[in-house]
């Protein structure tokens, strides 16, 4: 297959098909390979995809797609061993179009979604690995696949080859990750009777909801857990930090029974069979992990960027923005018949003023800082069950006595001003 | 449907995955020495998330036909001792579901 192309995409999960749905959509001709057998067979993610981002794409797309449930609900468990102090918010706004956000299985969605960026011209070409990009001068002119004759060729290669970069890596954009810049999560699809998971979600009919489980989900280790709503399936899954599994020679299945098995959890996935368990990295360097991100005939988009936002467990939605940003800046550069990094980079300028950017600039230092001062987790998460099971535990004492007692527990004057620092500390992070 | 939910072995929830298996390795041992002499806490065996690197008294044993393709491996040995390359086209992992 020695041709050429305007873009060749490399990896079709959000950000690569996003990318390929534009530049065929704009007039250029554009190659999408995957390595997988299908799109999505290879990609996970915990299920949570972002209305805004997928339907400035496709307007009206959850009239088609295949998706699981629109989330009502989003929850957040705050988790001791045999407690857990929850926040929830639920509005009927999001039950009804447009939507929020939906629950989705990655191995159907992405299937739908790459047939769409075909549907408007690209090429899509599974079961083929990109082994390297071919480079003349300085600049990426095309890729050398595992296909016999497997070289193609174009004006631009968009690596949008997920976590696992080897290629952007290969080109020196950025060094290999270390293991607290990557978080190692594992998953669960469970199956459960869809009256069953409406009932004990407190859900009607098309309602989905989600919940996000800090604190003893991870036993303590930067991570977070989820528990997901699909039609007749929940996902439910862990992540932390690799360096987190490491540091406590935790495994990360065993951790994901450990959640399975906690008394907050176990009620709501009781009599279910699980139907695959998944493993993927979830990059979480943030901002300054990203690297170099643009250069001679290439852009680097989605998670081989480490574009993902932990704090609010987005990524789908920044690899889509990241995508089209590529996009965009393609078809331009074409117009003006110029691939050079100074014009490819109009890509990086407007990712970096995009709320990709911002987002990844405002919390650049939190996965850092939550790593680094464990605390929050090992002893303030429990700190705040101590404290909601003290106010209402009614045992005949005043709620002034348990006030002071709360106070109290909270250890001496020197261990209120470190609480009172942290707190201050986990402000200035993520304001 | 007894409330106690029985431990899920990673044999059982291996079993759960489809794999379209290569005939030959993706991930390699670079230098088994290593392992050997250098390496004693041998924390492959532990986080990687499909148990697919056993210790056999004198070598890793690379189980690569169960690997979900995380990369943790690559990224998390101590001593950088682990090539690590994606499988053939089509070969590997196949997710059905998530």
């Amino acid at each position: 297959m020695s041709e050429k192309f305007d873009a060749i995409v490399v990896g079709a999960g959000p950000a690569g098909i996003s990318c390929a749905y534009d530049l065929a959509k704009g007039g250029a001709s554009v190659l999408l390979l995957e390595r997988g057998e299908y799109p999505g067979s290879k990609n996970v993610m915990g299920g949570v995809l972002y209305r805004k981002m997928m339907e400035d794409l496709i307007p009206g797309f959850y009239k088609e797609a295949p998706l699981e449930r629109p989330i009502t609900e989003q929850r957040f468990m705050m988790m001791d061993k045999e407690s857990a102090v929850t926040f929830s918010y639920k509005g009927m706004e999001w039950a009804k179009e447009p939507y929020n956000n939906f629950t989705v299985l990655r191995a159907k969605f992405d299937q739908w979604f790459a047939d769409k960026a075909v549907e408007q011209g690209a090429i899509l070409i599974n079961e083929t690995v990109v082994l390297e990009c071919i480079v003349e001068n300085g600049k990426v002119i095309g890729v050398r696949t595992d296909r016999p004759n497997g070289e193609v060729y174009a004006d631009v290669v968009v690596l949008a080859d997920g976590v696992n970069s080897l290629l952007a890596q290969s080109l020196g954009f950025h060094k290999e990750y270390r293991p607290d810049e990557v978080a190692l999560a594992t998953m669960e699809i469970l199956k459960l009777d869809k009256k069953i998971i409406e009932d004990r979600f407190n859900l009607e009919d098309n309602q989905g909801c989600t919940i996000e489980l800090f604190g003893d989900a991870t036993k303590g280790i930067l991570g977070t857990g989820f528990l997901y709503t699909n039609k007749d399936t929940l996902s439910l899954g862990v992540g932390t930090l690799l360096s987190g599994l490491i540091k406590h020679k935790i495994k990360p299945y065993e951790l994901l029974e450990y959640v399975k098995s906690h008394p907050m959890i176990r009620p709501y996935i009781q009599g279910s069979e699980p139907q695959e368990y998944l493993a993927h990295l979830i990059p979480e360097g943030g901002y300054n992990s990203m690297g170099k991100i643009v250069g001679d005939g290439v852009i680097v988009i989605g998670d081989a960027s480490q574009l993902v936002n932990a704090i609010h467990r987005e990524g789908s939605n920044l690899a889509m923005t990241s995508g089209r940003l590529a996009a965009e800046t393609i078809l331009s550069a074409k117009e003006v018949g110029d691939f050079s990094e100074r014009i490819l980079d109009q890509y990086r300028t407007k990712l970096l003023s995009s709320f990709v950017g911002q987002d990844m600039k405002k919390y650049k230092d939190s996965t850092h800082h939550f790593d680094k001062f464990p605390q929050y987790f090992t002893d303030y998460i429990p700190m705040v069950n101590k404290a909601a099971s003290q106010m209402f535990t009614v045992d005949g004492s005043s709620k002034w006595e348990k006030q002071k007692k709360i106070w109290s527990d909270l250890g001496t004057t020197k261990e209120k001003m470190k609480l009172a620092r942290d707190v201050y500390r986990a402000w200035k992070v993520i304001k | 449907m007894s409330g106690q939910k029985n431990y899920q072995s990673i044999e059982e929830k291996q079993y759960l995955v489809r794999f379209n298996a290569d005939t030959k390795s993706h991930l390699h041992v670079k230098d088994e020495d290593i392992c050997l002499t250098k390496c004693p806490d041998k924390i492959c065996t532990i986080f990687c998330p499909a148990e697919i690197y056993k210790w056999e008294d004198i070598r890793m044993h690379v189980g690569y036909e169960g690997c979900h393709e995380c990369g943790s491996c690559r990224i998390g040995c101590p001593h950088q001792n682990i090539r690590w390359e994606y499988p053939k086209g089509g070969h590997g992992i196949v997710f059905r579901l998530g």
